[in-house]
């Protein structure tokens, strides 16, 4: 697959245009890339067996720039969807995907994307099996965005609700925050720095399979702190309980590069968004078995404990700083701005 | 990061903390000047740490806050116009009169959040078919950087740069309280930065007139915890001096070449503060030869001016008359999410640095 094959160097309106440079399009670069008895059919859209829970999830990804340290755009669209099915305690099997390209994207670069959504969905364990791509001018995208919807059978021991969490439940975190949003802003325009921070983007079905396969209805919950990061997903489980949540500072791992760009920029690493870690909250009898587990596979080898569920403050995440204080933890209101100093 | 983590050290907090507690006689208030300062104090829990009896009062040092409205819709209207403009990022969402920066941006604005207006400089050069404006707002912190972007586009040639200019200085803002009939203040934690720039010959005559003790401190904990201890001490001992808690950066005579650079092309004037009104030489302007690099002059929008929302009572929040939470608005029509006021914008304002880190655990 290569430049050659469309034509082609670039992307252009007649793409997208449903004729026989569409059909070229997908025939070369699409079908050949993610061939599979699904949507080999080249139907409009792919007819699948489904017996028990589903579960579903969607989402679209805008990253700019698209490459970046650590990954680029397909990768991140496959590991985010395929982790949010995750996080539901099912185990995805099947994603669509679909692409909004603006024109003079690079066919080279369109290839390497496929071909990196390929590689990230094999070691996922998902297939591709429906999808669409739309050209718009030049102006009305950038570059490339790409939606992708997830569905996998919910795992038979998951009970996955904030409902069910307790007083003294445990709250674990399977690595360190603010690496991928770091990674991103190390690279944006205008405000580039060195450094050698990657984003974490990972898939992190087969952990969460793992823990649900030993622990099963000990697990109350999962879910990946990716944009508002851990700040803003503690805040919102807490707002969905009754509860208050008690974290320690000086337990939550942070790498001490992402922690000194965090520091330059004036970005609390709290706020700043992660793609390959999750929080699992979980009864505390199997608090430490969990870790242990965590430990043993290389995406929760830092995995921590960093605090827990509480009767006092209901609602209200309170964080104990590293000098011994306590300070609230709310969510990100709008995009974290830098401090002017 | 191993400097950062000596200074967040909780034995030696704990330390600090029982020798306030054991000092403290009476009730004093405490001013820290910096908005850094007020960050820090709130994000690590000091201000519940600290015994009743030591109060601090959170100063006027956010530039975001201080930033006057009508400068905010000037820099929306170049926006508007067609400039590029291009700013520090916690500018972008205080709100103007109708609208913040980051809406006009929305509405299809030209804005570039940038760290350092040197960067400006670039983005005008690389379109020499429009004109880029730096939003120089800021103390003395921030005022060499944009002093050296309008030296540096001087010498090479780059005529469509210029900067709109909100510079406004420390010590004239500390006099404009001291002279308030409602000052309650009793000591200052000086701001660390300025100082590392200014260097301390400035705050000597200020010690002197209203004989108030001013510890020039730095922004980490032990940094604060221990330039309280220094302030009650002088307080207790019934001194006033200036001292400088923050020797590792802040030398007597301060950043010599950043000072000159700033002398080069800023002149002292009259400055508007946002809540707080007109103080006289409280800010920058730039010198007659460098009003080509001045974007008032060369759009003239200088002709603008915009009335403050009545509900907010930011000017007595900077002057540390009443606290955050006192405010009847706060947390209710005055959340992060809709600010009436730039306290509330900024990560460094009081306001929001209440709302988002003490909240309700707040009592006091």
């Amino acid at each position: 697959m290569s430049n050659k094959d469309i034509g082609y160097d670039t992307i252009n309106l007649g793409h997208g245009s449903g004729g026989l440079m569409t059909r070229d399009l997908l025939d070369h670069i699409i079908f050949e890339t993610f061939s599979n008895p699904y949507l080999d059919q080249k139907h409009d859209g792919s007819i699948i067996k489904v017996d028990g829970e589903m579960a579903i999830s969607t989402d679209s990804f805008v990253v700019s720039p698209i490459f970046f340290k650590g990954g680029n755009i397909g990768e991140l669209a496959v590991n985010g969807t395929v982790n949010d099915v995750a996080m539901c305690g099912a185990n995805p099997k099947f994603l669509s995907l679909a692409f909004v390209v603006e024109e003079g994207l690079p066919m080279g670069d369109f290839i390497k994307i496929v071909k990196s959504i390929k590689e990230t969905a094999d070691r996922a364990g998902v297939q591709i099996i429906t999808g669409d791509t739309k050209v718009v001018e030049r102006g009305k995208g950038d570059k490339i965005f790409i939606n992708t919807t997830g569905f996998g059978k919910v795992h038979p021991e998951a009970h996955i609700s904030p409902y069910k969490i307790k007083a003294g439940d445990k709250i674990i975190i399977s690595g360190p925050v603010a690496q991928h949003g770091m990674a991103i802003m190390s690279q944006r325009d205008g405000l580039e720095f060195e450094s050698t921070i990657e984003s974490d983007t990972t898939n992190l079905n087969f952990l969460v399979n793992d823990l649900l396969d030993g622990f099963g209805d000990k697990i109350h919950l999962f879910r990946d702190p990716t944009r508002g990061g851990l700040a803003s997903v503690l805040s919102e489980i807490a707002s969905d309980t009754e509860l208050g949540i008690s974290i320690k500072e000086t337990e939550i791992p942070l790498d001490d590069q992402v922690a000194a760009a965090c520091e330059i920029l004036g970005l609390d690493p709290l706020f700043v968004a992660n793609e390959g870690i999750f929080v699992t909250i979980v009864d505390a009898e199997v608090a430490d078995a969990v870790l242990e587990l965590m430990k043993k596979d290389k995406k929760g080898a830092r995995a921590a404990c960093i605090g827990e569920f509480t009767q006092e403050h209901p609602k209200k995440v309170v964080m104990h700083s590293v000098i011994g204080g306590k300070r609230m933890v709310t969510p990100m209101i709008g995009e974290q701005l830098p401090r002017i100093c | 990061m191993k400097y950062l983590s000596e200074y967040r050290n909780l034995e030696a907090t704990k330390q600090y903390l029982d020798l306030i507690e054991k000092t403290a006689t009476q009730t004093w208030n405490i001013m820290e000047i910096c908005g850094g300062q007020t960050h820090g104090l709130v994000k690590n829990g000091i201000i519940n740490l600290l015994p009743e009896n030591v109060r601090m009062i959170h100063g006027p040092g956010c530039p975001v806050c201080v930033t006057p409205l009508n400068l905010i819709d000037k820099a929306i209207e170049l926006l508007e116009k067609g400039v590029i403009v291009c700013s520090f990022g916690d500018m972008v969402r205080v709100p103007g009169s109708k609208k913040s920066l980051l809406e006009a941006k929305a509405n299809g604005g030209d804005l570039r959040i940038l760290y350092s207006p040197l960067e400006a400089v670039n983005i005008a050069k690389q379109n020499p078919d429009k004109e880029v404006v730096f939003f120089a707002v800021g103390f003395e912190t921030t005022a060499p950087a944009n002093a050296l972007s309008v030296l540096h586009a001087k010498k090479e040639n780059v005529t469509n740069y210029s900067i709109l200019v909100s510079h406004v200085l420390v010590p004239p803002a500390m006099e404009g309280i001291l002279d308030d009939e409602l000052c309650t203040i009793d000591a200052f934690l000086g701001a660390g930065h300025v100082c590392a720039i200014m260097g301390m010959k400035e705050y000597y005559p200020l010690v002197e007139k209203y004989k108030i003790p001013i510890v020039i401190t730095g922004f980490e904990p032990l940094d604060l915890v221990q330039g309280i201890y220094m302030a009650l001490l002088q307080l207790e001992k019934g001194e006033y001096k200036l001292e400088n808690q923050y020797s590792r950066v802040v030398k007597e005579e301060g950043n010599v070449e950043a000072k000159k650079m700033m002398e080069a092309v800023f002149e002292i004037a009259d400055r508007e503060w946002r809540g707080i009104g007109s103080i006289p030489d409280s800010g920058y302007r730039l010198k007659k030869e460098f009003l080509d690099f001045d974007a008032e002059t060369k759009f003239k929008i200088s002709s603008i001016t915009t009335p403050e929302n009545s509900a907010c009572i930011a000017g007595q929040i900077l002057k540390g008359i009443k606290k955050p939470h006192q405010c009847e608005q706060f947390g209710k029509a005055c959340t992060p999410s809709n600010p009436l006021g730039a306290p509330m914008v900024s990560s460094e304002g009081a306001c929001a640095a209440y709302y988002h880190f003490s909240n309700d655990l707040i009592t006091s």
